[in-house]
């Protein structure tokens, strides 16, 4: 924002760019007047609770959502007067698997090829590449209903490429998998990136966030709360470390008086109170001394959960 | 710059056909083609029966009781079977349409998600349509010819213009799939999905089918008019009687209305629907 001009001679133009984006819906604005950038190659995210408007923005930027006001360019273009065009650029994976249940694997691939117009031939070769690369080359033939909701997400991030799309989407990827397919399709996702696809995704979890963002914004009731690496966001909202200590929720409050002090801040959840700090070990040796006895204590690092939970006063899963 | 770009933003959105169209209607129509071939064919084979029983039973059957025939448009007596088989010819090719654009579609709608995916490809919801609807008309046209081929071998084709009901069963199918497909993006439960049926009852029974519209009084014959079946009906048996009429033009531009009509809904409710 600050120097326009280097972005001129450096920077190549972004391939999204929202000014004061909003969508209403009846009662509620679901966004309300957000504004981004991302440059081509980024791996973009979105970080906020359930409802915080994450999917809506996720809708308007593929083109399948009309906004209420604001300016939105996809690709340099209009997603209100050239949708088509914008889609055929895009990959999408939505949050909840739309698979074609009355198609077969392969064929999935290959009718939503069909979709953006390419030659049964050329989307043909690229389905047998996709399926290596997901994964699920032994299971071409297999129905849909038989996959593992691992599998059927590998698929649909498949099916989401088969345009060799410039800017993929990817709404909650891994909400819902087991902690081994997560790790399957964060490893997917990772080499997407280092071939330079760029990545726009949503997530409530800030272990993925982390993993996989260059930046992000974080959403909370429609509006960005902070913007930045994850890394920065950190450091400027949180401490070096976090003390985890839990008391036992009747005797939570009263301890959380006799820990005033320790640390640079508090926060006192309902289950367990936690001491920001540069030194964790240092504070926890502390809250000894003063002879209050956890039940628990945890010292790690700080996490993008601790940067929302300082920005809007909530946890990010509740 | 906001003010002039909004406003020209908001006329191409709801009124640019570049935005509804990609000419990519025939990917949807392989998808459906693909769908049918792997999963369901054994059920769209069973709907080419219901009309053929009904000619067996009332048209063979029955018509045995009824001596003397029915007359026709131009006065010549024909028979019973030859008359009610050209109505049940117009119903099915009503029927396939019916079911591809109702059913079918209402499950791809609210369950599958098809349409949602579809939309977030290159194609706009012309093309969704488009392909759905040919989709439909192809099953109407389908049931249509075989039916067609009953009646010849059966001996009840009285006309070599018989031939042309076959694309009258197109332009029958097509309307009723368009408009069946619109009606359908209204409804969101299976109870109200039962009201389709209920409507297509009675006027499948009091179009003309089984009896000339003379039996009724002048009100109802013109409520009797105004219902779609009622032009496939005298369209068809016209034709595979032979006894064409000036009429006939006005039953095909009843259809090619409801094509119309039917085409523009479903674009705007898919449009409203999914790229809100």
């Amino acid at each position: 924002m600050s120097e326009p001009s280097a972005r001129l001679d450096n920077v190549p133009a972004p391939v999204i760019s929202a000014t004061a984006l909003t969508k209403t819906y009846k009662d509620m604005n679901a966004v309300d007047g957000i504004s981004f950038e991302v440059a081509p190659g980024e791996s973009f995210g979105l970080l906020g609770p359930n409802g915080a408007g994450k999917s809506t923005t996720m809708r308007m930027v593929g083109a399948v959502s009309t906004r209420t006001s604001g300016d939105l360019t996809i690709l340099g273009m209009d997603p209100n007067a050239h949708g088509p065009e914008i889609r055929a650029q895009l990959g999408v994976v939505p949050q909840q698997d739309n698979l074609d249940t009355e198609l077969r694997v392969r064929d999935n691939l290959i009718v939503y090829g069909r979709y953006f117009g390419l030659p049964r031939a050329e989307v043909a070769k690229r389905a047998d590449e996709l399926l290596e690369f997901a994964q699920l080359a032994d299971r071409s033939k297999a129905k849909i209903d038989d996959l593992s909701g691992g599998m059927k997400r590998r698929l649909t991030i498949a099916r989401a490429l088969i345009n060799e799309p410039r800017i993929l989407l990817l709404d909650e990827p891994t909400t819902g998998l087991d902690p081994q397919a997560r790790h399957i399709l964060w490893d997917r996702l990772f080499r997407l990136k280092e071939l330079g696809t760029t990545l726009v995704l949503t997530t409530h979890y800030m272990d993925e966030a982390e993993q996989l963002c260059d930046r992000l914004v974080v959403v909370d009731k429609g509006r960005i709360m902070a913007e930045g690496a994850p890394a920065a966001l950190i450091r400027e909202h949180s401490s070096r470390e976090v003390l985890e200590v839990r008391f036992g929720s009747d005797r939570n409050a009263g301890a959380a008086a006799a820990l005033a002090g320790i640390g640079d801040r508090l926060e006192v959840l309902p289950d367990r109170i936690l001491v920001y700090s540069s030194n964790g070990e240092e504070a926890l040796v502390e809250v000894t001394r003063r002879g209050l006895a956890p039940i628990t204590s945890l010292v790690r690092r700080s996490s993008l959960e601790d940067v929302f939970l300082r920005l809007t006063g909530r946890t990010l899963i509740e | 710059m906001s003010v002039e770009t909004k406003v020209q933003g908001r006329v191409t959105s709801h009124g640019g056909v570049r935005a509804l169209y990609s000419g990519n209607a025939r990917s949807v129509v392989g998808r459906g083609l693909l769908a049918t071939r792997s999963t369901n064919w054994i059920i769209v084979l069973t709907g080419v029966f219901e009309p053929i029983f009904y000619l067996l039973a009332l048209g063979i059957g029955l018509g045995s009781y009824i001596g003397g025939g029915v007359v026709d448009a131009h006065g010549n007596c024909i028979p019973y079977a030859a008359y009610i088989a050209p109505a049940l010819l117009a119903v099915s090719a009503m029927n396939g349409a019916i079911y591809d654009s109702t059913w079918n579609v209402f499950f791809k709608m609210h369950f599958g998600k098809l349409y949602q995916g579809m939309l977030a490809t290159r194609l706009g919801p012309l093309d969704v349509a488009l392909g759905e609807i040919s989709l439909a008309l192809l099953r109407g046209a389908a049931y249509g010819t075989t039916f067609l081929l009953v009646m010849q071998v059966l001996g009840l084709t009285l006309s070599w213009t018989a031939i042309l009901a076959l694309p009258a069963l197109l332009l029958i199918a097509f309307g009723f799939a368009s408009l069946g497909m619109g009606i359908t993006s209204y409804l969101k439960s299976f109870q109200q999905m039962d009201w389709i049926t209920f409507a297509l009852l009675p006027m499948f029974l009091f179009s003309a089918t089984f009896y000339p519209l003379s039996v009724y009084p002048a009100p109802i014959q013109w409520v009797v008019q105004a219902l779609p079946l009622w032009h496939g009906v005298e369209l068809v048996r016209g034709l595979t009687t032979g006894a064409l009429t000036p009429a006939m033009i006005v039953h095909v531009l009843y259809f090619l209305v409801m094509v119309a009509v039917g085409l523009v809904f479903t674009t705007r409710r898919l449009r409203a629907l999914f790229l809100d």
